[in-house]
């Protein structure tokens, strides 16, 4: 019988079916950080069980740590606690541990797939909804609750009702100055916040084959933004390409061995979806965010909806709720709007690739004097590339401040934060109210997009910078 | 986990769509490593201007002290966003057993539910009628024959719940404890994929 991508890793590691109930599956890659692990270490203690199998786990120290002077004592309190209580359940359990300081610390999602942890065929979870992006090198990754990661930790398995599973085809070549978190953007927007929930997506079209990994990267990242359990990419040469020579990644024969098996990790071609989607590389232009949730996207050109066009009266009311946040009117077009901040980070847009985009835009200009820039690479291995091409020569001479590994300003959980009332364009995930910080506005956009605002200090179409 | 089978309450209404998880509970209260306490902080920036108690938001409705009960009716896709199981423990803190809506995110749903929090999920037409009640008008949530009641009228509606999660949620058990009893069937399928 004719299956998808996603039953054929599913029913790979479906332990038993429970009847009118969910299945159990098993995890082969589990990965924590410091906030939604410490209930679950404690839960196992407190019911007297052991760590079933401490090697399929991997910790980093990523969500709440500083991004400048890492190597000093945290100076938050709870921040330190917690990072902290890492370190000794890690110790105490026998998980290994890329923390603070260690050349491998990172945010969860950038360090898996650099490490070569993370491989085709795999299910992989953690407790971060951003686990979807593990997905793109033919993975069933996605986020889990902290009640979830306690039973990883006694069990290696987990609870969960199968998914439906939808096809996202992208056929076409993509317009100059459009980047895979254009793409992203403009599927949620067209799909909504919600239009995926309960299901599994598997993003396929020759425009997603034609991207590298880091830029799959990115979009499986996003697939919770329009609800989606997960997102997934069916691996090929390019995967294979990247993953050859990783740390943790196959070698010799043991590689032979695992691409006899990635290579049989498609959708056959009678695979039934329950819901397929189409859309145009052409029609694709660069995008960004004009509301509180992923969803309310405009390319950099149009103007935000006024409220009458919208015909349902729920979503008037959520457009109006939403642009009363952010301060801005209906119908106005956001293009030469000042922004007062520029971060550049998340574990949707701080890799490598992503950078040099940014520098590609930026060399030999300087930022806006009125616009802060913050570049967050997203791993220690990132900063030290960015380091070793010299794009930190670039950075600085444009007047960003090029920080520490970490989520930082994405979810404004340590000091990073975007001021009350400031507008930032942010490379990151989530443009909700508060999430870079109490009254902090965010415009969700591609590096590309962001780095030309920094050298404006107005939202900017980048193919003005590219011509 | 503590069991439940029959609520019966007022209600507070939340007619907003899309609530997510950061709004629930702000990325910056999540420091706790224990999962007690978040309560005072569920909508923490809802509920206060410039995060102060002194300075309540006297609109927003967990701020109303006419609304009260232990059923929270909310906006379709409830829950969306951020995994953060601190959500729920959130609302189960503040005294919340019960979340209304037409539709929820998913991961918020199981967090819900391995905390105790039964999430109901009605049609739009039957969650309208609820936020049409008047202040003081209570529900019947019945998990035993899966229906909410809007008990001035009689109006009820089913909701769906899986066999095995109304079993634990009826009488307590949450899914380690399913688990770790089928500890041997996990044994043996790790062989099978070496």
């Amino acid at each position: 019988m004719s299956k998808t991508l996603f039953q054929k890793i599913w029913e790979k590691h479906l332990v038993k079916t429970i009847p009118d109930g969910p299945d159990v599956i098993y995890i082969d890659k589990h990965f924590i950080h410091e906030v939604t692990s410490p209930q679950a270490f404690s839960g196992i203690e407190k019911r007297g069980l052991s760590f079933f199998r401490p090697k399929k786990t991997v910790a980093t120290a990523d969500h709440n740590v500083p991004t400048i002077n890492q190597h000093l004592p945290i100076k938050e309190e709870l921040s330190r606690i917690q990072v902290q209580k890492l370190v000794d359940n890690c110790k105490n359990h026998h998980v290994e541990l890329y923390g603070l300081g260690h050349p491998f610390q990172g945010i969860v999602h950038i360090i898996g797939p650099e490490l070569g942890i993370t491989q085709p065929g795999m299910t992989i979870v953690c407790g971060d909804s951003h686990t979807s992006t593990h997905g793109a090198f033919g993975s069933v990754a996605f986020g889990i609750g902290t009640s979830e990661v306690e039973m990883v930790f006694a069990t290696q398995c987990i609870l969960q009702n199968r998914p439906k599973v939808m096809r996202i085809n992208i056929e076409g070549t993509l317009h100059k100055g459009v980047v895979s978190k254009d793409i992203i953007l403009y599927i949620i927007s067209k799909v909504s916040a919600s239009g995926a929930t309960g299901h599994f997506v598997e993003y396929a079209g020759s425009a997603i084959r034609s991207l590298s990994m880091e830029a799959r990267m990115t979009i499986c990242n996003m697939s919770i933004e329009m609800g989606a359990r997960g997102g997934m990419i069916a691996p090929d040469e390019t995967t294979f390409e990247y993953m050859k020579n990783r740390l943790f990644a196959p070698k010799d024969d043991e590689w032979e061995k695992a691409m006899i098996q990635w290579k049989k990790l498609y959708s056959d071609k009678d695979a039934v979806f329950d819901k397929e989607i189409h859309i145009n590389a052409t029609e694709i232009e660069p995008m960004i965010t004009y509301g509180t949730n992923p969803g309310l996207g405009i390319t950099i050109n149009a103007h935000v909806p006024t409220i009458e066009s919208i015909a349902d009266e729920g979503e008037r009311k959520n457009i109006e709720h939403a642009l009363k946040y952010m301060g801005l009117q209906p119908g106005q077009l956001l293009k030469g709007m000042p922004v007062q901040n520029v971060f550049i980070g998340s574990c949707t847009n701080a890799r490598i690739e992503d950078l040099r985009l940014v520098a590609s835009i930026i060399k030999g200009k300087t930022k806006n004097k009125n616009v802060k820039v913050m570049i967050v690479p997203g791993s220690q291995q990132v900063a030290a590339q960015l380091k070793a091409e010299g794009l930190d020569v670039i950075f600085n001479e444009a007047g960003f401040q090029i920080r520490q590994a970490g989520c930082s300003a994405c979810l404004g959980m340590n000091e990073d934060k975007v001021p009350a009332g400031e507008y930032c364009i942010s490379t990151s995930n989530r443009n909700f109210e508060g999430r870079q910080g109490a009254g902090s506005r965010t415009l969700l956009a591609s590096p590309l997009t962001a780095a030309a605002a920094a050298i404006t200090g107005v939202v900017t179409d980048v193919r003005d910078f590219l011509n | 986990m503590k069991a439940l089978k029959h609520i019966q309450s007022t209600f507070i209404p939340l007619p907003d769509d899309n609530v997510d998880t950061d709004q629930i509970i702000p990325a910056r209260f999540l420091k706790s490593t224990s999962r007690d306490g978040f309560g005072k902080n569920l909508f923490r920036d809802w509920r206060y201007f410039n995060n102060d108690e002194a300075h309540p938001k006297i609109d927003f409705i967990l701020n109303k002290p006419e609304y009260k009960g232990s059923v929270l009716v909310a906006g379709k896709n409830f829950g969306c966003g951020s995994s953060r199981e601190h959500a729920a423990w959130a609302l189960l803190d503040y005294g919340f057993n019960v979340v209304v809506s037409s539709f929820f995110a998913d991961i918020f749903k199981n967090n819900a539910l391995n905390n105790g929090v039964l999430p109901v999920q009605v049609s739009d037409d039957f969650l309208q009628k609820i936020f049409s009640l008047k202040n003081g008008s209570t529900l019947s949530i019945d998990l035993e024959s899966q229906t909410i009641t809007i008990d001035t009228t009689g109006e009820k509606e089913n909701f769906d719940i899986n066999h095995y999660k109304k079993t634990c949620l009826l009488n307590g058990y949450d899914d380690i404890d399913y688990l770790i009893s089928i500890k041997n069937d996990i044994i043996n399928f790790e062989k099978t994929l070496a």
